[in-house]
């Protein structure tokens, strides 16, 4: 009999205990999984090669504020600028205001975006129809199948912020590398409801010559309007999204003490059931010293023991979770572009083994040091 | 006839290790569930609270938030002043209150950060209508010059935000001279200033705001729909406390998340109560095979160890509700999705919290507990006495 064989043997022998502890094992490393996920999509996401190219220049106080039309000129002026392009966030409402009908409206210059978005795929005949027609609206491949949206359908946005309702016609469905959840239009349109605007941009997007220039050109913007009546604020594109995330709040220390609660109670859920089994055992200890296992090969075959249902119950959890991810994903709203990576699963496998082996350890450690006279005595 | 209580407790206490861990497990994730409840106990409060029944705010038509663009006309505020219902102060002026909203940036203490504090511009008239907010240092900022009072809780989470500090907005400094206390408000979140000295600064012409207070809540509700209705004054008027009841969505992504958390949580700790429960009867085969010779019946038994499970359970509820106790009042803050500022909120262990937490783990005993007490009700007696 193999060492694996005598670890499986055991580990099945209450088969019904093993099965629980695998189950709230496997719900526990379900959890975790999930939390990494959540914590890599906003903390770990290495930007794309586009998107590391890119800055994005807003008012240095708030994004509230407007910046000036011009400024866009004066920003491609700059050395190692490739593109610039203006865009408003519209913030208006889709149908009702369910959040599972919301997403992101943009104001922009359908000459230019693709330039400072070359990711988007969008078909030459689609773009040319949309820079045609000043009530056209390029949509996220994403929200299209959602929604069920096709070329040349009509799309009507409430203004919530902005005094103008859009009704706008799909002129294009481009695909991003990643979901955007997001739909653009001409910035014309809200100009023409709403003539204050005119004149005024939300933020520009920037497109650097090489992802190095970034940090220069950085600098060089918010030089360029340090004096200005109304200063900038320039970073890139990935860190203007942290900033998003960072506005919800203490989200890493919400995620971390939850980890850690699951952990712990992991650890205990798999110490309390090594500690059940292994006194059942203290007899069969005895015997098998009898025999003339030494102390460490019976600690090996306990930890063993545990570290396997550690592992089993993680491999259901982190494969649950990956599953339930990704139905979550598919639903849109704030779970899109999640997605558990073979690393996240691995890393909740090593997890599950630490706290498999920290947990079984104690007790194991107590039953393999048994006196042999001792446990051949015992009642258990 | 019923096993007396006294027995379970008895057992439990037995196998002290085994309880306790088991517990621990549960008062885990009931610690976790209270801290998700509470941190929307709170956020409900701080929205929930703000708003008096008699205040009629006053948006521009179409939009639903402060922070829209374009707003209340200084014409329109004129009209308003002279609408029937109008409730007026001491000396005889129309209690209507137009006010701006800007959104300046500040960083959190301990580094954390950036993040969008609101500021509000209002002026003295503003802060009568706002009975329950009061000055617990400093002072207010004086009409007409250049100067801010921050709420507690700012003082408490942003750097530079103590008496004596300054606050660049526009084209300015704009000293702290008080610290105002919100009483658990949505104003805990904000700043407030001059607003003459802001127009002034920002040539701002139209107001992003106007808070009128009725005579009785008839009038206020007839200012409303005389708002709404008129044309001219392209207005769209909210009862103050609903604007602030519909902010309590800014919670969602906290709630979504929370439960997801506890549900997956729950399971596991069920599976783990069921664990320790079957261990429990399988040490007491024999036992329970004695009681039932003795004479109590199926049901007594099937009782006697669903209590247990749930005296387990209410174990560690009370256990998960102690962790958590030391961080009731903790504040904390999040993004508010309707003005896109930080809303600064406590943790409220409300009585609804409390009780929920424990009903809470008493399913998580029930789930837990069925299935081996069914189990020791259903043993055969002969082959157990026999073990």
């Amino acid at each position: 009999m193999t060492l694996t064989r005598f670890v499986s043997k055991n580990a099945f022998r209450n088969k019904r205990r093993s099965i629980l502890t695998i189950l709230s094992i496997g719900g526990s490393l379900l959890l975790l999984t999930f939390l990494i996920t959540i914590w890599r999509s906003f903390y770990d996401s290495k930007p794309s090669e586009e998107s590391a190219q890119r800055l994005i220049v807003r008012h240095k106080v708030s994004l509230v504020f407007n910046l000036p039309s011009y400024y866009r000129q004066k920003i491609h002026a700059l050395p190692h600028v490739k593109e610039v392009v203006n865009q408003q966030w519209f913030g208006g409402q889709y149908m009702d205001d369910k959040p599972e009908h919301y997403f992101a409206q943009f104001g922009t210059d359908p000459q230019e975006l693709l330039k400072v978005y070359p990711e988007f795929k969008l078909p030459a005949d689609q773009l040319e129809a949309w820079q045609h027609d000043r009530a056209g609206a390029i949509v996220d491949v994403g929200l299209a199948n959602k929604f069920h949206w096709k070329v040349g359908d009509r799309l009507n946005i409430t203004g919530k912020i902005f005094p103008v309702n859009l009704e706008l016609t799909i002129r294009g469905i481009f695909t991003p590398p990643d979901p955007t959840q997001s739909i653009y239009f001409n910035k014309d349109y809200i100009n023409e409801g709403f003539p204050r605007l005119k004149g005024w941009e939300g933020f520009f997007g920037v497109l650097a010559d090489s992802p190095d220039a970034v940090p220069r050109v950085a600098e060089a913007v918010d030089e360029e309007f340090r004096n200005a009546d109304r200063p900038t604020k320039t970073e890139s594109e990935h860190a203007f999204q942290l900033g998003f995330i960072g506005m919800l709040g203490n989200i890493k220390a919400f995620i971390m003490s939850i980890c850690l609660a699951v952990v712990f109670t992991i650890l205990l859920v798999s110490a309390n059931t090594m500690a059940m089994s292994i006194r059942e055992r203290t007899r069969e200890v005895a015997v098998l010293k009898t025999l003339g296992f030494t102390r460490n090969s019976i600690l090996g075959l306990f930890v063993g023991e545990a570290v396997s249902l550690a592992l089993v119950g993680g491999l259901i959890g982190s494969l649950l979770c990956y599953f339930v991810v990704k139905a979550m994903a598919s639903q849109g709203g704030m779970f899109t572009g999640m997605e558990v990576t073979p690393i996240t699963i691995a890393a909740a496998l090593v997890i599950a083994v630490v706290v498999g082996f920290a947990s079984s350890f104690v007790p194991s450690y107590h039953a393999a040091k048994v006196n042999i006279v001792d446990g051949l005595r015992h009642i258990g | 006839m019923a096993i007396p209580l006294s027995y379970n407790v008895r057992n439990l206490r037995l196998r002290k290790s085994l309880t306790a861990m088991t517990a621990l497990g549960i008062a885990l994730t009931v610690a976790t569930a209270v801290f998700i409840m509470a941190l929307l106990a709170g956020l409900g409060r701080a929205f929930g609270s703000t708003g008096d029944p008699l205040n009629v705010l006053m948006l521009r038509k179409g939009s639903d938030s402060e922070l829209a663009a374009g707003g209340v006309s200084r014409d329109a505020m004129q009209v308003l002043k002279d609408l029937p219902g109008v409730a007026k102060n001491s000396k005889g002026e129309p209690l209507v209150s137009g006010e701006d909203i800007l959104v300046v940036v500040m960083p959190r203490k301990g580094g954390t950060g950036e993040t969008n504090v609101t500021t509000r511009f209002l002026t003295p008239l503003g802060i009568e209508m706002r009975p329950k907010i009061h000055l617990i240092a400093g002072r207010w900022f004086t009409p007409g010059q250049r100067e801010v009072v921050v709420s507690s809780s700012i003082n408490k989470r942003f750097e530079h935000a103590n008496l004596g500090d300054t606050v660049h907005i526009g084209k300015g400094d704009w000293p702290i001279v008080g610290i105002f206390d919100a009483s658990g408000t949505a104003h805990a979140s904000e700043i407030w200033g001059d607003i003459n000295q802001l127009v002034t600064d920002f040539e701002r012409t139209v107001y992003s705001s106007v808070l009128v207070r009725a005579t009785d809540p008839v009038a206020a509700l007839a200012l409303k729909n005389r708002a709404n209705d008129d044309q001219r004054l392209e207005l769209n008027g909210l009862l103050e406390p609903d604007y602030y009841a519909s902010q309590t969505k800014s919670g969602a992504p906290i709630k979504v998340v929370g439960w997801i958390v506890a549900f997956i949580m729950a399971v596991g700790s069920c599976f783990a109560a069921a664990n320790t429960m079957y261990a429990a009867v399988a040490y007491r085969g024999r036992e329970i095979a004695t009681l039932r010779v003795i004479g109590f019946s199926r049901p007594s038994i099937l009782t006697s160890f669903m209590l247990e499970s749930l005296l387990l359970s209410l174990l560690g509820a009370t256990l998960g509700i102690l962790l958590m106790l030391p961080f009731n009042g903790m504040t904390t803050g999040t993004q508010n999705q309707v003005t896109f500022s930080e809303v600064v909120f406590s943790l409220q262990m409300t009585p609804v919290v409390v009780v929920s937490a424990i009903v809470f783990a008493l399913i998580m005993g029930v789930l837990g507990g069925f299935a081996p007490a069914w189990h020791a009700a259903r043993q055969d007696i002969l082959s157990a006495l026999r073990d």
